[in-house]
């Protein structure tokens, strides 16, 4: 792994490279040398691009917002009718899923914070140590990762089936009247999913870690060693300070993950009683039978808000970074 | 980096060494212990299973459901669907946010970070949040002729395009800072002998990409074929659906016989193992790249 690759991506781009003349900017000379024809290549080829990314992401964002205020059973568009915060009040008022989705996309990102991500970052310690077979380690940990969160739903269901379920099978749950139904008890079912979701998590953690870990100056190791420092000191003193921009990063996926959950608990039991998540509630508007698009939105829009309290700080400050360098 | 230990590397086997392998050996297991179970699932007969009981000692160990799956359920098809799906999604979106890459990283505009702001930002955005309208809209394109349904609706098109403007948000943020490590000089020397700026582009920043470029082409390879959510909803008819989405077809039809749904979900995660055994260090490296990816 090269260095770039090791430290978060925007510092990378802060640091020149040691072969350019430190803060070399790119002279102003430079634009001028342009032709005619060359501005144009350019503004195709930014611009075919940002076209495309625009009308299907951020159109759609805002779309999203403007019919939030609607209602529209979308055929044709002289149907689309302005109901201000109606949808909203009916959603946070009247709509039995809404605040279990709020709760349980909240429960979602708590668990992966506390217990795979601590347990990804303990596993990339103890990989970090040199030891023999580590790439065979970190490959198992690691696999559930590259595989289809819809197939990890069925991988899983093999295991909490009420039937034919391993756990069941192994404690002899599986008869009438002895039932643990995992996937169809609203008290189990999210913390079975779960249990699926941070066997995932944990992988992706791992790998984050490890990659932050090779970054950090071996000489802090050395130098706390020389002190006497235990290993555990050397951990919370030393090296933990200094994965600083990974835990960041870690930070954001894991809200991130938290807020896009969906194909694991679609797979499981559609988001039925206890499984219940925005994502699922906004799908189940444009799948299910009920196309109810002013209202799906809604939902939508709340999601947004949610997911912008993070990716705008988040970038902010990268791109401060960024402006800086 | 790792190299500053080598000098400690051959310490004689310590106590505390060898329980650290046991620990991560016993882990590593109970981690695969979950694939390892529907392995053992999907080799067994339903027959053996529904009568014995799923924890029991196999009579018979066999690929039948894995050949069973493969045929009845015309999983080549699918196959060939996501890689019409896959291929050239990986490859527009590479090529399209390596140019916005370019233009942002290598030239001095005014309109550059709120440029790539708006590509990361978008990227970030969870996947439901633009889904309602963008269902809409692809229902209200029509492309008669040009995709099997008539519209862009259900088509592998409408997957593509949602693909690469999603994806190429992560791409074109990754590939500029890329860019941004390669030395001006480069394509100053170039600009003043009078190299168009396409040609800078494509002969000289693009070819001293190619590590990062592969590393993401991994990476969006895995995303795109593990795709479940975009599929579900976009695409309506059975026969164009792409494996993943498949696969829940598959589940509702035989959701009786385990042992086979087993087999299936094994199958569709084939692909994906391999490019990632073949390719782990790319795609290790593709991940941590970004590690801003959600």
């Amino acid at each position: 792994m090269t260095t770039e690759t090791t430290k978060e991506t925007p510092e990378a781009a802060a640091v020149p490279p040691s072969g350019a003349a430190p803060a070399k900017k790119v002279p102003q000379g430079h634009r001028r040398l342009l032709t005619r024809r060359d501005r144009l290549t350019l503004g195709l080829m930014a611009g075919l691009p940002t076209i495309l990314h625009i009308a299907l992401v951020w159109v759609t964002a805002l779309a999203s917002i403007a019919l939030a205020f609607t209602t529209w059973d979308g055929i044709g568009f002289d149907s689309i009718q302005w109901v201000g915060l109606q949808n909203f009040k009916e959603l946070f008022e009247q709509n039995p899923q809404f605040w279990p989705a709020v709760q349980h996309n909240v429960i979602w990102f708590v668990v992966l914070i506390v217990i795979p991500t601590p347990l990804g970052l303990f596993l990339a310690v103890q990989l970090d140590k040199n030891i023999r077979f580590s790439r065979v380690y970190q490959t198992a940990f690691f696999l559930p990762v590259v595989m289809s969160m819809a197939v990890i739903g069925f991988v899983w269901q093999l295991i909490y089936n009420p039937d034919t379920g391993l756990i069941n099978s192994i404690i002899g749950a599986n008869e009438p009247g002895k039932y643990i139904d995992w996937i169809g008890d609203p008290d189990l079912n999210l913390w079975a999913i779960l249990v699926a979701a941070s066997w995932r998590h944990a992988g992706y953690m791992m790998i984050l870690y490890l990659a932050g870990l090779k970054g950090v100056d071996p000489s802090l190791r050395e130098a706390s060693a020389l002190d006497g420092a235990s290993e555990w000191q050397t951990f919370k003193n030393v090296i933990f300070p200094t994965l600083r921009p990974t835990n960041t990063v870690v930070l954001v996926v894991t809200i991130i993950e938290a807020l896009r959950a969906f194909d694991l608990v679609f797979v499981f039991n559609k988001g039925a009683e206890g499984t219940e998540l925005l994502s699922i509630l906004v799908t189940n508007n444009i799948i299910g039978e009920s196309s109810r698009i002013g209202y799906g939105s809604a939902i939508a829009v709340v999601l947004l808000l949610i997911s912008l309290v993070v990716i705008i700080p988040y970038l902010v400050a990268t791109f401060r970074k960024e402006r800086r360098a | 980096m790792s190299t500053s230990v080598v000098t400690k590397v051959r310490t004689p086997i310590r106590p505390a060494r060898i329980l650290l392998h046991v620990f991560l050996a016993g882990a590593a297991l109970a981690w695969l212990a979950p694939l390892l179970w529907a392995l053992y699932s999907a080799m067994r007969p339903y027959a053996e299973t529904s009568e014995k009981g799923y924890v029991s000692w196999p009579d018979t160990l066999n690929f039948d459901n894995f050949t069973n799956a493969f045929t009845q359920s015309d999983m080549s098809h699918y196959f060939v669907n996501t890689m019409i799906i896959a291929v050239p999604a990986v490859l527009v979106t590479l090529f399209l946010s390596s140019m916005v890459a370019f233009y942002v990283s290598r030239f001095d505009f005014r309109l550059n970070l709120a440029l790539l702001l708006v590509f990361t930002a978008g990227n970030l955005l969870p996947q439901q949040v633009i889904i309602t309208p963008l269902y809409r809209l692809y229902l209200l394109i029509d492309l008669p002729g040009i995709t099997m349904s008539g519209k862009l609706y259900d088509s592998a098109l409408g997957l593509v395009l949602i693909h690469v403007a999603f994806q190429s948000g992560f791409c074109a943020f990754v590939l500029s800072n890329y860019m941004r490590t390669l030395p001006h000089e480069l394509t100053e020397a170039a600009l003043v002998d009078g190299a168009s700026v396409w040609r800078q582009y494509w002969q000289i920043v693009l070819p001293l990409c190619r590590p990062a470029m592969a590393a993401l082409a991994t990476l969006l390879s895995i995303w795109i074929y593990n795709d479940f959510f975009w599929a579900l909803v976009l695409i309506s008819t059975g026969e164009n659906m792409p494996i993943t989405s498949a696969l829940n077809n598959l589940t509702g039809a035989y959701f009786t016989d385990p042992n086979l749904v087993a087999a299936g979900a094994l199958l569709t995660a084939i692909p994906t193992l391999i490019v990632y055994f073949v390719l782990q260090r790319q795609f290790v490296s593709g991940l941590t790249l970004g590690a801003n990816k959600g």
